[in-house]
């Protein structure tokens, strides 16, 4: 009797599992047969901010939240997408940008506009917005005007005027935009000290790369979330990675003088400046060298690929 | 057998008396109201908008009607310890389970029917002495044959959500049970995104949970052709086998979970 009464649950589970499993199959074999189309689901269909917050009334925090995760979910799918590419199709020269990213930013400012007060959306945001094709849709203009608005609402939040100044720096080479933005920045009450400086040493040495590194390390201490922290720390790293290649490139254009051709590898340059081996970035990923004798960053690299380096400040003549 | 009938049939009695019908009302009301003005406001794509409002309100009211009567259907008789009288007769509890299950499924079929019977005629009353011809200016004919796959798909939706219902109500509060249909429900609609969760995720852990999750939660996406037959697009009599195969076995097994788990429930 006790057997039976262990073994009646036993055989339901085993006969559920076996139907759950046939269910399966038959769903597998549907979707093999007749694969359903694959259906762009990037579009907005509401895309006026205040209609928007009129319909979702006393939910509209909420209804901000969820339009953050898809915006994050529609930039890191973008991204993915455009990365798998490996190499994504350049944009035509006449146009201003592509368009994979489109319905990032009124994503971003449906966010913002249903929640006026979402810091991460406008830090974020500015950050997703104005980094260079393929990686984001290299719009700083939407980033500093994403940016603005948040200071509308806000207009003590030093954060946004500081990563304004950043997106100028940056993404723009506006180094005196991006001084005055510092300079607004630390105007501000209870501003960090070193945001003056920062905007002194924009304006003196915009572009120079020890400059940019005062800059990342600067967003690396104030930043609130890790996210903003890594990425500075990734930006550290890829700025260390430019200066290794400009002492990489030195030692394999001595081979190559010395030589008389560039070397086919990186066995002989090794050997000639007694490394202990392949030189690596600071993620650990290997050098390249082309046939060419240029020193370059793997593409399979965390920190590929590497930031195009602002022009550096020319002295007043 | 004969109990396991009997029960149906009361539980369709007990709909009809608890006049769940009038949703047809409603249903007829809307079209007719829909017909009228939709005549006068959207540029010549009535036939398409009612189409569309017509398989979106059956679809609508057969999910209330399976949910809250689903729901009712054990933990009412809990509630109104009318459960004691019937357990107190020779019926078994997997017949009490099975008799209301296929009472439900019943009254859903009546209902859609009937439903969609009104939409046929709302149909045929706009397309009355239209020359054939008029029939080309649409995606599909205005009294498409083919809007009933649409219909037969989603009777069979709605009788897995029954069976969802039936399961949820064997073990939870009314309240409870609702939202969790309702969660079922909107989860099996956008099951989707968890197969293509790997694309927005690094974490290959999350990314296989999800795929695991899309794999045993309900498909409920599969049911919805409606777009299909408005659009004149064929569904394959394969597509329609495979589907309803799908959903027999998962209502299948739904109902055996309710039934167990209604025959070790201690209602003392």
């Amino acid at each position: 009797m006790a057997e039976k009464h262990l073994l009646f649950p036993f055989a339901i589970a085993v006969i559920v599992i076996s139907l759950l499993a046939g269910a399966v199959r038959l769903q597998a074999a549907r979707e093999r047969l007749y694969p359903a189309p694959s259906v762009a689901d990037d579009e907005l269909y509401l895309r006026s901010g205040p209609a928007l917050r009129a319909l979702t009334g006393a939910f509209s925090t909420l209804a901000a939240d969820l339009y953050w995760i898809r915006a994050i979910q529609y930039y890191g799918g973008t991204k993915r997408r455009l990365a798998a590419l490996r190499q994504p199709e350049p944009p035509p020269l006449l146009a201003a940008v592509p368009d994979d990213y489109r319905e990032l930013y009124p994503m971003l400012d449906l966010t913002t506009t249903l929640d006026p007060r979402f810091n991460i959306a406008y830090r974020f945001g500015a950050v997703f917005l104005a980094e260079r094709y393929p990686n984001g849709p290299g719009r700083p203009d939407l980033a500093i005007k994403l940016l603005e608005k948040g200071l509308r609402d806000r207009p003590d939040k030093w954060e946004y005027m500081q990563d304004a100044g950043f997106v100028h720096y940056w993404y723009v080479h506006d180094y005196k935009g991006a001084a005055d933005w510092f300079n607004r920045a630390a105007a501000i009450p209870g501003a960090p000290w070193w945001l003056k400086s920062l905007a002194a040493t924009t304006l003196a040495k915009g572009g120079d790369r020890q400059s940019s590194r005062v800059m990342w390390e600067a967003i690396r201490q104030s930043a609130e979330v890790d996210w903003l922290r890594k990425d500075a720390e990734r930006r550290l790293a890829q700025l260390r990675a430019l200066d290794q290649i400009d002492s990489l490139q030195a030692a394999v254009d001595r081979y190559a003088a010395s030589a008389g051709r560039p070397p086919a590898g990186w066995a002989p340059v090794v050997r000639a400046e007694r490394w202990p081996g392949v030189p690596v970035d600071p993620s650990g990923a290997p050098y390249e060298l082309g046939s060419d004798g240029r020193v370059g960053m793997s593409a399979s690299s965390p920190l590929s690929p590497l930031p195009v380096e602002p022009e550096r400040l020319q002295p007043p003549s | 057998m004969n109990a396991i009938g009997t029960i149906a049939l009361n539980v369709f009695r007990e709909s009809i008396r608890d006049k769940v019908l009038y949703n047809l009302v409603l249903f007829a009301v809307l079209l007719i109201g829909a017909s009228h003005l939709l005549g006068q406001l959207t540029a010549g794509q009535d036939v398409k908008i009612i189409k569309d409002l017509g398989l979106a309100a059956i679809s609508l009211f057969g999910l209330f009607i399976a949910v809250f009567i689903g729901i009712g259907l054990v933990s009412k008789e809990v509630e109104r310890r009318s459960v004691y009288s019937l357990l107190s007769k020779p019926i078994r509890r997997y017949q009490i389970v099975l008799g209301k299950y296929i009472g439900l499924a019943l009254t859903l079929a009546v209902n859609v029917g009937l439903m969609a019977l009104a939409l046929y005629a709302l149909l045929f009353y706009m397309s009355w002495g239209l020359p054939p011809e008029a029939d080309r200016v649409w995606d599909a004919p205005v009294r498409d044959p083919a809007m009933l796959k649409a219909v037969a798909l989603m009777l069979i939706e709605l009788m897995l959500i029954t069976a969802l219902a039936l399961v949820f109500s064997t073990f939870s509060s009314p309240m409870l049970s609702v939202a969790f249909t309702f969660g079922f429900f909107i989860v099996g609609h956008f099951s989707a995104d968890l197969r293509n969760f790997d694309q927005v995720v690094d974490s290959p852990a999350a990314a296989r949970l999800a795929r695991g999750l899309y794999w045993v939660l309900p498909n409920l996406a599969q049911f919805d052709v409606k777009s299909q037959v408005v659009h004149g697009q064929f569904v394959p009599f394969g597509y329609m086998v495979l589907t309803a195969g799908y959903a027999g076995l998962y209502i299948v097994m739904l109902l055996i979970i309710a039934m167990y788990v209604f025959s070790i429930r201690d209602f003392k």
